[in-house]
């Protein structure tokens, strides 16, 4: 790299000019001449039979263009596939409007497009429906069993897939093991809540058979890909806009019915359509997260050895299978169940299963959180069980320091890892020897206070094709960049990836001015419009600068070295003496010999002096595919108090010392941490999707589902190690999702620590208040119970 | 139907007939084309479209556009005057204080309205002050210090 570098510095986020200003444009912001406004009519039912929709009455309202139900156009909408199939999988239909059932509360069953969005809100209250009711299951080990009510014909047994990962021989190793721990863990149902809902606008050109969809997604790319499969129109006549995105944390990662309706309607009624979901409208209509019914062990021996680890989870798909859902809660799930520690033994069974539920999918870590509140539960349960400190558990299990790839016993090969220093330098900003003496004179005084750790190994830079195709990806994970320089040495680059948030344009920016030497200000980053990087797969899994970047910094040496050439050419020296820094060719020791940045560049478009046989311009795109996944680790520490009186729980501290490889701009990775941390600390107290036993959702609005507020949590505490990867040339992992992935377990062991010495032993999430009151009563009573039956029994034996 | 109202958004006076049913937000987004004020839910719960009317911060979901009648409204397009940003706006940039941009216009509207009734508040009372307004992206750490940063800048 050149000197003169911004990598590694916290260069102030070129997005926010607009952003603080209210010069973004986010979808809802669109108007166009003549758009019409679609309003969908949902199911109120979670599951029933369509026996007729009566659309006369909405069709006549006032305002109202049209109305369509599902059976109208269900030729044109075609069916939502699943773009990740395990094998043995089902693969049911999936209307964008259902039309003879209805299997979750929010499946839409018609849509009204009228002038204005009050008009085409009133006219749903007029579309009549006939429904006849169908009992409902909502609880994924429920819906398994002899006589649930059935979602698909296709899934007997509501079961979509039954897959496995293991290593060794769990049963062998638990059978010999001097210790089993085992307990059923609830990972509760969350809805995402990106602050922006979903929403979509589309236009269909007759002259040019074009359809435009601005859409709030992560995956432009795919969506158009996606778009075109389900409708059959030609991908090439499709363009997807992704604008300013308000945040998705994997509920904007899929083919959503609403795209392919409004894309459909738009062409049928050849007129701009849009649609912006309201919030509780999204909270049936958006995907949820998580949702595992898991039933764990481990086992090991009484001086702290772990040996192995088993789980057996139901996980919960919704209704139908989202884009990315199979691929959750098995292949981000279980390859990683060893975490940062030699498991020789694994064992990991997922019942993939269908419920009167709105579908789940990838929520913030999307997998991996569910594997490492395992993992991390139970060596707590572990320790405590073997009687020895959790730290000391944890550091004598670790895999030793590795810098060149590491198998594990589910196949998978960890790039690079040395988790000890991570571990020591939390336990070392926390000073964790005096935490304990605190909480024993905490203890003394009536009050309780805990500390929990959660040390832990993610996948991300989701990619490697080959490898992702062969555990069930539907299309390939590699990234795409463009870099082109324009005439007068400006730089635009483009990428396919798709930030909400992370701050992308800023970012690779940074990189882009450190390799070409250009400034900041002379590069502009473009994404998220598939007429302008053509080609892309998005963002998600941490992946964007792990591979997104690559492949940007692979277009930059392509371009750098064909200036090269152009300049060598020019000064008449062989290129191999060329030398390229901060924007100047030079040959060494020749001080008269150089050639400026916007010299070479004008060379490479005046075209009247290249090399033989070179093309003039430059530019150059990059297909970048890498050998393995990256894998990031690190080690999170929470405090918590509980009241004893009130059983609030609050996090006192947090602690997150993360090793996500090398980092192109630290305060943008720290404000990633902060917030997968928050929505980890939301997960463990309060935020919990609820399902009556009948299909209604109960937190069904942002009144009813507890978004952690300022009020709640603290201030973090956050530090790195660094271990670079040599999965590309970067060295870097990923830092979107560590917070989610390590936060939950933090919070969890942290309060039951504070309540083990009155006997308690697991807290399923989330903590609330309620919950934590009745453990502490319930937990004294029966101390006091025991003393108790002691006492009697001390006075019977005297 | 429509009800006569006039309002001072930004310093500029509106005039016009409204629906008596349409919300402040609605008429600044959909009216007046003040698209930065946006819309996060449907129950006054996430703040992102709080401006500040007659010098409050207000969540404009909750407030009817009639009920503006006479006054005036600052969004966040209001917020910079003579080509500066606000020194709120400052701060949040300064102190990456937003991700995804969502929020952000409620949060610094809110942050304002904190800072002129306790200029000098402390973390426990800007965090108490910003329950009203969700961010999902910066889990409010680096929102608080830009807070703490506008406090300062605004004391010297």
């Amino acid at each position: 790299m050149t000197t003169g570098t911004t990598i590694g510095t916290s260069v102030i986020r070129r997005e926010d000019a607009r952003l603080i200003t209210g010069n973004a444009t986010y979808v809802d912001d669109i108007k166009l001449l003549g758009m019409a406004h679609m309003a969908i009519v949902r199911s109120p039912h979670a599951h029933a039979n369509i026996l007729n929709v009566d659309v006369t009455r909405a069709a006549n309202a006032p305002g109202v263009a049209a109305v369509f139900t599902g059976a109208d156009i269900q030729e044109q909408l075609g069916s939502l596939p699943a773009g990740w199939v395990l094998p043995d999988m089902k693969m049911p239909n999936h209307p964008p409007i259902a039309f003879e059932r209805v299997r979750y509360v929010g499946d839409a069953v018609a849509v009204v497009v009228a002038e204005t969005p009050q008009a085409a809100a009133d006219a749903v209250g007029l579309v009549d429906v006939d429904y006849e009711d169908l009992p409902a299951v909502v609880n994924a080990e429920e819906a398994t069993q002899e006589g649930a009510p059935q979602l698909h014909d296709d899934a007997p047994g509501n079961v979509d897939f039954e897959w496995e990962v293991g290593g060794g021989d769990y049963e062998a190793a638990s059978a010999d093991a001097e210790v089993v721990v085992r307990q059923r863990l609830i990972n509760q149902r969350l809805i995402p809540n990106p602050i922006e809902e979903r929403g979509v606008v589309a236009d269909y050109n007759r002259g040019t058979n074009q359809i435009t969809l601005w859409t709030s997604t992560q995956i432009p790319h795919l969506v158009r890909l996606l778009f075109s499969a389900v409708t059959g129109h030609p991908e090439h006549q499709v363009r997807v806009v992704a604008p300013e995105v308000g945040g998705g944390f994997g509920c904007k990662l899929y083919i959503y019915a609403e795209e392919v309706i409004c894309g459909v309607v738009a062409k049928i009624l050849a007129r701009p359509i849009k649609w912006i979901s309201g919030r509780q409208e999204g909270y049936l209509a958006t995907t949820h997260g998580r949702d595992h019914i898991a039933d764990v062990e481990m086992c090991g021996n009484r001086d702290g050895t772990i040996t192995g680890i088993k789980t057996t989870v139901y996980a919960n798909l919704g209704a139908y299978l989202s884009t990315f859902a199979p691929g959750i809660p098995t292949v981000l799930f279980g390859f990683t169940l060893g975490g940062p520690y030699r498991m020789p033994n694994v064992s990991c069974k997922v019942y993939g299963v269908f419920t009167n539920t709105t579908p789940v999918d990838a929520y913030r870590g999307a997998g991996r959180p569910e594997c490492t509140y395992v993992i991390e539960r139970l060596v707590d349960m572990f320790s405590q069980e073997v009687g020895r400190d959790p730290v000391a558990v944890r550091r004598k299990n670790f895999i030793p320091r590795f810098s060149n790839g590491h198998e594990v016993s589910t196949g998978v090969t960890y790039d690079s890892g040395n988790y000890g220093p991570a571990l020591d330098r939390a336990l070392e900003i926390l000073d964790y020897r005096g935490f304990r003496e605190e909480q024993r004179a905490a203890r003394r005084e009536g009050r309780l206070l805990g500390v929990g750790l959660s040390s832990y190994v993610e996948i991300c830079g989701i990619a490697p094709s080959a490898v992702a195709a062969s555990l069930g990806a539907g299309a390939g994970l590699w990234e795409s960049s463009t870099v082109r320089v324009h005439p007068t040495g400006k730089v635009a680059v483009y990428t396919g990836t798709s930030p909400h948030g992370q701050g992308h344009q800023t970012s690779f920016t940074q990189i882009a001015s450190s390799e070409l030497g250009v400034p900041l200000e002379d590069v502009e980053v473009f994404h998220g419009d598939t007429d302008k990087q053509q080609m892309g797969t998005g963002t998600f899994g941490s992946r964007s600068v792990a591979v997104g970047g690559t492949a940007l910094y692979m277009s930059l040496q392509k371009v750098v070295e064909k200036a090269k050439r152009i300049a060598a050419h020019q000064m008449d020296v062989p290129h191999r003496q060329v030398t390229f820094e901060n924007g100047v060719f030079y040959v060494e020791d020749i001080q008269e010999r150089q050639m400026s940045w916007g010299d070479v560049v004008g060379e490479a478009y005046a075209a009247k002096n290249l090399p033989p046989q070179m093309e003039p311009g430059l530019e150059a795109v990059t297909f970048f595919d890498p050998e393995n996944f990256t894998w990031p680790f690190g080690t999170h520490i929470a405090v918590v108090e509980v009241d004893p009186d009130t059983g609030e729980t609050k996090v006192l501290r947090y602690i997150a010392v993360d090793d996500v490889g090398n980092v192109i701009n630290p305060m943008i990775v720290d404000g990633m941490v902060h917030g997968g941390v928050a929505q980890g600390i939301g997960q463990a107290l309060q935020e919990q999707a609820v399902y009556s036993e009948n299909g209604q959702l109960l937190s069904g609005s942002m009144m009813d589902y507890a978004v952690p507020t300022a009020e709640d949590i603290p201030s973090y505490e956050t530090d790195r190690t660094v271990t670079p990867t040599r999965v590309n040339p970067l060295g870097v992992k990923g830092a979107g999702e560590t917070g989610t992935i390590a936060c939950s377990p933090a919070v969890v062991n942290a309060a039951v620590d504070a309540l083990s010495h009155l006997g308690v032993k697991h807290l399923d999430m989330p903590l609330t208040s309620e919950k934590m009151w009745r453990s502490v009563r319930d937990a004294k009573a029966a101390l006091r119970a025991v003393r108790r039956e002691r006492a009697i029994a001390g006075r019977a034996s005297n | 139907m429509g009800h006569e109202i006039t309002v001072t958004v930004n310093g500029k006076i509106y005039a016009g007939s409204v629906e008596p049913r349409l919300l402040l937000s609605q008429y600044l987004r959909d009216e007046l084309n003040l698209t930065g004020t946006h819309v996060g839910c449907d129950t006054t719960s996430c703040g992102a479209c709080s401006v500040l009317l007659n010098g409050r911060a207000v969540k404009s979901c909750n407030v009817l556009a009639v009920m503006a009648d006479g006054s005036e409204v600052t969004t966040v397009e209001g917020l910079a005057s003579g080509g500066e940003y606000h020194p709120i706006q400052r701060a949040f940039r300064d102190e990456h204080g937003l991700q995804c941009g969502f929020c952000t216009p409620g949060m610094m509207i809110t942050a304002v309205d904190i800072l002129s009734n306790n200029p000098q508040p402390t973390e426990s009372e800007i965090r108490t002050g910003l329950r009203g307004n969700l961010c999902r992206c910066t889990g409010y750490h680096n929102i608080v210090k830009a807070v703490q940063s506008a406090a300062a800048e605004l004391a010297s």
